[in-house]
């Protein structure tokens, strides 16, 4: 499964557009993160905690948009986009879509 | 009731000292590193135009990210208080942003140079608010960099 932000893929031809596919998952953080986020904010730097946190949410959601689109019988997903959105103090919900096609 | 009022003053004192002495080392060493990695992937044509030159052949695209959550620190969210009764730059804020912005694209090259791949396209940059609700400010800056990087071909 080839994804990639652009409109087209380089070198081959879309055959036949599927549709829009989407993957999204909201992850919240525990309690353990969030006190050396506490404290982090003391001192400035990079949540590092956060960073994976979110580094996995976008990569599951990334994987539950191709699987959608491998249902739907695609063999890549262009204009691929991301949306990370603040639920609540606790949670971020990630979101990943993009239009799933057929290429040769 | 006044001895409340001083130690809570000498709390705060002690507390924008902490976060100034320590962020502001923090950020210059970590713009020293920025300059390094950038300097490293020099190579990498990096655009966010949608479409290639036309001429130019590209193969093996694959999506690229790199992310980052960065954290303000006390001094700065005292200063940037501060700076909303006045209004104006804050300069401070704008510094971390754009610590944000350089790391996550570093980090979209460090993918890109994985893959040995020699441009990425179609760049997309953007930011969004981490815990933030109506009691308190966020917690941190999310920069997200994403693009195609493939291996280019000027003819």
């Amino acid at each position: 499964m080839i994804i990639v932000n652009t409109e087209t893929i380089p070198g081959r031809q879309i055959i036949e557009i599927k549709g829009l596919v989407q993957g999204n998952t909201v992850r919240a953080k525990n309690v353990g993160r969030d006190i050396m986020a506490g404290f982090k904010n003391i001192v400035g730097g990079e949540l590092k905690s956060y960073t994976e946190l979110l580094v996995e949410a976008r990569n599951e959601a990334t994987e539950r948009m191709t699987s959608q689109a491998a249902q739907l019988g695609a063999n890549a997903v262009v204009n691929v986009r991301f949306a990370t959105s603040s639920i609540t103090a606790g949670a971020a919900e990630l979101y990943a879509y993009g239009t799933a096609v057929v290429v040769q | 009731m006044i001895i409340d009022i001083i130690i809570g003053l000498v709390i705060t004192v002690i507390l924008v000292v902490v976060g100034y002495t320590f962020g502001s080392a923090k950020e210059r060493r970590h713009f020293a590193e920025l300059a390094a990695a950038e300097a490293r992937y020099q190579h990498i044509l990096v655009s966010d135009q949608k479409h290639l030159p036309i001429g130019w052949e590209a193969s093996q695209p694959v999506l690229v990210t790199g992310s980052v959550v960065v954290a303000t620190d006390y001094f700065k969210n005292f200063t940037a208080f501060f700076r909303n009764l006045f209004g104006g730059r804050i300069i401070g804020l704008e510094r971390l942003v754009e610590r944000g912005r350089r790391e996550a694209i570093v980090r979209m090259l460090d993918q890109a140079y994985q893959h040995r791949a020699n441009a990425v396209w179609c760049v997309r940059i953007e930011t969004s608010c981490i815990g933030a609700d109506e009691n308190k400010s966020a917690s941190g800056i999310e920069v997200v960099a994403y693009g195609t990087a493939m291996l280019v071909q000027s003819n």
